[in-house]
């Protein structure tokens, strides 16, 4: 039996020491003058839609869940930000120029339409980030609109 | 009684580390290594000013063309590998695309453009077909743009095909169509929209 619990106190000791280990917090009190919903002006029930099934991983404000506090679980977490972000960040949407608006927005569109987005990884733990088909519809209407007006 | 204590040892090993991991794999499905992901953020190097002289100039543009011309023939033969090779390939020509000796308004569109193609161009190289396909119409309208303001040697032929997607657009250097966005499935749909000289 010693050897069992020469490993569990390793594992213990591993898991303890990961937790100091610093992970960079994607959080913001400012919405910037650049947001998709600030400069969009998008009705009410499409801005939420974006804000709870978008805006964690596209947006410099995650709202974290709880978990976020237990290594491993936040380095994959900051690890999905990160790449959701560089993909699409709506806080610096009128930084783009037309063009890419024009193509941020198509692959917006395309990727709720085959749900691909929101990821099934991420809509797993939050239930309520699951867009319905109403909502979809909802959306890609809107963004469809942006999108016409663009040009 | 050695062997029994080792194999318990063990059973204990896979069970706490596939705990470990069920929690990886419900948060994550795509991303092995989330510290090294800071390495590989793209570099946006800004383009210095100095040093180019014209015929380089034609030169990437040249490439950028050809590259698209590689991927272009990809899609036609279906052939997603290839595809994405050529999609990699184009996004490290323009990458080093020098627009330095254009006029100062022709730069911001190039550099508009070439950021954007640079995009399609990155996820063809990591897509499947149906994606390859989908950024492909929209890369086709970035060439053709770019085109306008470097001219090009080569006769190029601006093709349309009204069924994909609402109708969609792409690039040729032979009169013949042959259709990128559906391949063998329908290697003759479409039509020669402009010859572009």
């Amino acid at each position: 039996m010693k050897i069992v619990k020469i490993i569990a106190l390793i594992l213990l000791v591993v898991f303890v020491v990961i937790q100091f280990v610093p992970t960079e917090r994607n959080q913001s009190d400012v919405i910037p003058k650049s947001d998709f919903v600030m400069v969009n002006k998008p009705p009410k029930n499409v801005s939420m839609i974006l804000q709870e099934s978008c805006y964690d991983c596209h947006s410099n404000n995650t709202d974290y869940p709880w978990y976020n506090k237990i290594q491993p679980v936040a380095w994959f977490l900051e690890d999905h930000i990160k790449e959701g972000k560089a993909e699409l960040n709506f806080n610096e949407w009128d930084s783009l120029s037309s063009r890419r608006k024009s193509s941020k927005l198509r692959s917006i569109i395309k990727q709720i339409e085959s749900g691909e987005m929101p990821l099934y990884s991420y809509t797993l733990i939050h239930r309520d980030a699951i867009l319905s088909t109403s909502e979809k519809e909802l959306v890609i209407n809107y963004m469809k609109q942006i999108k016409d007006s663009l040009q | 009684m050695k062997k029994a204590r080792v194999t318990t040892a063990i059973m204990a090993m896979a069970l706490v580390s596939l705990t470990a991991m069920s929690c990886k794999d419900s948060k994550n499905e795509e991303s092995a290594a989330p510290m090294s992901s800071e390495m590989h953020q793209e570099n946006v190097s800004d383009k210095s000013d100095e040093t180019a002289m014209n015929d380089e100039q034609n030169s990437d543009a040249k490439q950028v063309l050809a590259d698209y011309m590689a991927l272009k023939n990809a899609l036609v033969a279906t052939n997603k590998e290839d595809a994405a090779k050529a999609g990699k390939k184009l996004e490290s020509s323009l990458n080093s695309f020098d627009v330095s000796s254009y006029t100062s308004e022709e730069q911001t569109e190039l550099k508009d453009i070439i950021a954007d193609a640079k995009e399609h161009a990155e996820h063809i190289g990591k897509s499947e077909m149906d994606h390859q396909r989908e950024h492909f119409k929209t890369l086709s309208k970035d060439i053709l743009d770019m085109v306008a303001i470097t001219g090009t040697e080569t006769t190029l032929y601006q093709q349309f095909c009204p069924m994909y997607d609402g109708g969609s657009a792409w690039l040729s250097m032979e009169k013949e169509i042959k259709n990128p966005y559906y391949g063998s499935k329908m290697m003759a749909c479409g039509k020669v929209q402009k010859e572009i000289n």
